[in-house]
């Protein structure tokens, strides 16, 4: 991580509470995480409290304390994927890669995670691997989209 | 207005018409134009790739100039996607793949011939279906907001003002008083989309006579609902209609700052919203002196982060704050005291892109659509297992059954309709016998469910409705912030209730157990995230009580979805010893051989369905069972296939 680049995203705000939010959003699409430095210069220049700042990069599914994968698998289990068999797509997921749903592989390819709904229902069941989007997605398909990726 | 290339800002109403006239002028109705759905579901189906090839084609065959191409937002019928629509005649191409499009511009385009194969096809009559109007997808909804979305391209401010854009704002700011406005709003009676059908109108009066400046007006676009996406289309597809529709209330209530809360998962709406802000400033919509009007607004963009309880109307308000979004008691509404405790009068994207609608056409006009209770249209997201998936406007009024088989083409596969679930995970289940219910706000509440922002998955005998109400119920656990404890805790307990029964584990008073609960969390929930969360268990165990039954006492999932209840099993009689599930099979537990029957090794399987899904229609062989014990196996002398002649 680079402590400069915390500092210019940092500076693109005035420092008032309002930009908590967008501020994390920004760090977590710079870094793909969020690091504990990120949160302990945000807090000082801001002048949050730490555990402010923690409570609010905590409590959002967008913010991520922990490292992700290189590749971000998003399975869709919103209500029209779900009764497509989507529970079925994210066992087949699980299974292939050895992961639970919000874990990353140990050598940080994959990152899995259910998401709510992408708003492509027609595609039902979805999963999207980065900005790819794969639609009707039969379990026996799984590990041949995996594959692609390295 | 443009001089040289440079936008200048429009001063008055006159300036604003003679430059629509002069847009007007620089356009000919009769030319050839070719649309091209770029809504979120068509990026899905490679609606970019379609566009390159047809920017190709275009060029290579000398026609840029002679013929207008033009990407718009989403068209609505998402199945069919990408889509392309050819004006002026309105020739409808489904489905387009790259490949597809030398022959389009050869044909059609250079020719006036139709492609035939690109067309809709009657999937009852096998008729094909050339323009669009006459889709049935599209005959039978009635367009008034989503319907320019097909029209403009989002990008382009100009493609609104050729379609009278920003003329309700004109007319709102030059011809009406503030008080003319909101007492407009409130004869229409518009009722807010976004879930609960509060009245716009009385809301605007509430925050307009709080006392507190500033006054603060809000676009909730924090479209959490799983399986509803209208407003999503709308910010991308006529960011400019919400706008012009934010503006006229900010006038109406006396605010001069405004908020766009967006959810950060939707990145091209984010776009679509930013290019459009940039463009109604320039042009003089936004900003110091509208219009030169003398009123003054300006809009601030928030990204949300993803939590579903912060489209809640306080909890929205504390994350713009700039704190953890959850509810706070709303004692004292937030249209008194909202953001940092000023009067903030907040409202879905739908319901603003009503606005201008009904200042250019007036109260009556608009009264004269929908039911007593509920005037206008409502823009459905109709998905799940139905024929014709994708976002429909209707009149209010329109019976469930009108949408789901005349829209939406049915249930697919021959199979029969079961239920309807309305309203997101705070609606509820409404089986086969109110398909004739006509829809507005008062009558889906009065079947236990609500309008919601107008998510609506159609499930058929496939679908159990027991996993279903755990599947809100866990999505509820997961999204509620914990913060009053019925909420909290009620759903976690009915998570595991609901675990139990689906797992086979149900206990005789489980239901009466769900019911109490139920009623405690409507009654003392902080939110409506917490007042409605039992809706869908609810609506679930009034219409559906006896499959709760079969669960608990049976131990049957009798739709033959929940996975501890069901078993596999090879039918005998009907196995040929193909060897496609033995192979295919992850946990190796098919026994079997080339002309040996097929069996599973129950203690083996993980029954993760894959037999099921691969053993060839012909066969099928595989049977799925709940509620009986698995037939025993032959013995291994009795499995050796007798192939009986052709």
């Amino acid at each position: 991580m680079d402590p400069a680049k915390v500092d210019e995203i940092i500076g693109r705000y005035p420092a008032q509470q309002g930009v908590l939010i967008q501020l994390l959003l920004d760090m977590q699409s710079e870094f793909n995480w969020i690091p504990k430095e990120a949160i302990l210069s945000i807090s000082a220049r801001l002048q949050i409290p730490v555990s402010q700042v923690y409570r609010v990069a905590s409590f959002y599914q967008a913010m991520s304390l922990t490292p992700r994968g290189r590749h971000v698998v998003s399975v869709c289990l919103g209500t029209a994927c779900h009764v497509r068999g989507g529970p079925r797509i994210m066992d087949k997921v699980e299974e292939s890669l050895n992961i639970k749903a919000g874990e990353t592989t140990q050598d940080m390819k994959f990152t899995v995670e259910r998401v709510n709904c992408l708003g492509c229902c027609a595609l039902g069941p979805v999963v999207v691997v980065d900005k790819d989007y794969y639609g009707k997605v039969a379990p026996a398909k799984v590990k041949e989209v995996l594959k692609s990726y390295d | 207005m443009i001089k040289d290339g440079v936008t200048a800002r429009i001063n008055s109403p006159a300036e604003l018409e003679k430059l629509r006239q002069e847009i007007l002028s620089q356009r000919d109705p009769n030319k050839l134009c070719i649309t091209l759905c770029s809504g979120t579901a068509c990026h899905a189906t490679g609606t970019e790739k379609v566009e390159a090839a047809i920017e190709q084609e275009l060029e290579k065959e000398g026609l840029k100039t002679e013929i207008d191409f033009r990407r718009t937002g989403c068209h609505g019928f998402c199945e069919k996607g990408p889509i392309v629509v050819i004006y002026p005649e309105e020739i409808c191409y489904l489905q387009i793949k790259p490949e597809d499009v030398p022959e389009i511009v050869s044909q059609t385009v250079k020719e006036k011939k139709i492609v035939d194969r690109l067309l809709y096809t009657d999937p009852t009559t096998g008729e094909k279906v050339t323009y669009e109007s006459e889709i049935p997808f599209y005959k039978n909804q009635e367009r008034l907001v989503f319907g320019p979305n097909r029209r403009i391209d989002p990008k382009s401010i100009e493609d609104y003002l050729a379609i009278g854009g920003y003329r309700a704002l004109a007319k709102a700011l030059f011809n009406m008083t503030p008080e003319q406005v909101l007492e407009e709003v409130k004869k229409a009676n518009l009722r807010g989309r976004g879930g609960g059908g509060f009245p716009a109108g009385r809301k605007w009066e509430t925050t307009k006579n709080a006392p507190g400046e500033p006054k603060y007006v809000i676009v909730n676009c924090d479209e959490g609902d799983p399986g509803a996406y209208m407003d999503r289309s709308l910010m991308e597809g006529n960011p400019h209609s919400v706008l012009e529709g934010l503006v006229i209330g900010a006038y109406a209530i006396g605010s001069h700052e405004g908020f766009i809360y967006v959810r950060q998962e939707y990145p091209l709406a984010v776009e679509n919203l930013s290019t459009a802000l940039k463009q109604a400033e320039e042009y003089g919509f936004l900003g110091q002196n509208i219009l030169g009007s003398g009123f003054d607004f300006t809009i601030n963009v928030h990204r949300g982060a993803g939590a579903f309880v912060s489209g809640e109307s306080s909890a929205l308000m504390t994350a713009i704050e700039g704190i953890v979004g959850e509810p706070r008691p709303k004692y004292i509404r937030t249209a008194v005291s909202g953001i940092w405790e000023k009067p903030s009068n907040l409202n879905n994207v739908e319901t603003w892109a009503n606005v201008p609608l009904i200042i250019n056409n007036g109260a009556d006009w608009y009264n004269s659509i929908g039911t007593e209770g509920s005037k206008g249209t409502k823009i459905f997201s109709l998905v799940g297992k139905v024929n014709n998936t994708g976002l429909v406007e209707v009149p209010m009024g329109i019976t469930l059954r009108e949408i789901i088989y005349n829209i939406g083409g049915g249930i697919p596969g021959g199979k029969k309709f079961k239920a309807v679930q309305t309203g997101g995970p705070s609606g509820g289940v409404i089986p086969e016998q109110y398909l004739d219910t006509p829809v507005d706000f008062d009558e889906l509440t009065r079947l236990g469910s609500m309008m919601g922002s107008g998510g609506m998955i159609v499930m058929d005998e496939d679908t159990c409705v027991v996993d279903v109400a755990r599947y809100f119920i866990d999505f509820l656990c997961d999204e509620s912030c914990g913060k009053c404890i019925p909420c909290r805790e009620g759903l976690l307990h009915m998570r595991e209730i609901l675990n139990d029964i689906v797992a086979g584990k149900g206990r005789e008073g489980d239901i009466e157990l769900l019911e109490e609960l139920s009623q405690v969390m409507t009654d003392v929930s902080l939110c409506a995230l917490g007042t409605t969360a039992p809706n869908p268990v609810a609506t679930t165990i009034r219409y559906f009580g006896d499959e709760y039954q079969a669960h608990i006492e049976d131990k049957k999932c009798p739709a033959l979805v929940c996975k501890e209840l069901v078993s596999y099993y090879i039918e005998p009689s009907k196995c040929q010893a193909c060897l496609i599930c033995l192979r295919e099979c992850p946990a190796e537990a098919i026994i079997g051989a080339r002309n040996q029957i097929h069996v599973i090794d129950q203690t083996k399987c993980t029954k993760c369905g894959t037999c099921f899904d691969v053993c060839p229609a012909r066969f099928g062989a595989v049977k799925k069972i709940s509620g009986e014990p698995v037939p025993a196996s032959p013995p291994e002398d009795e499995r050796v296939l007798q192939r009986g002649k052709k």
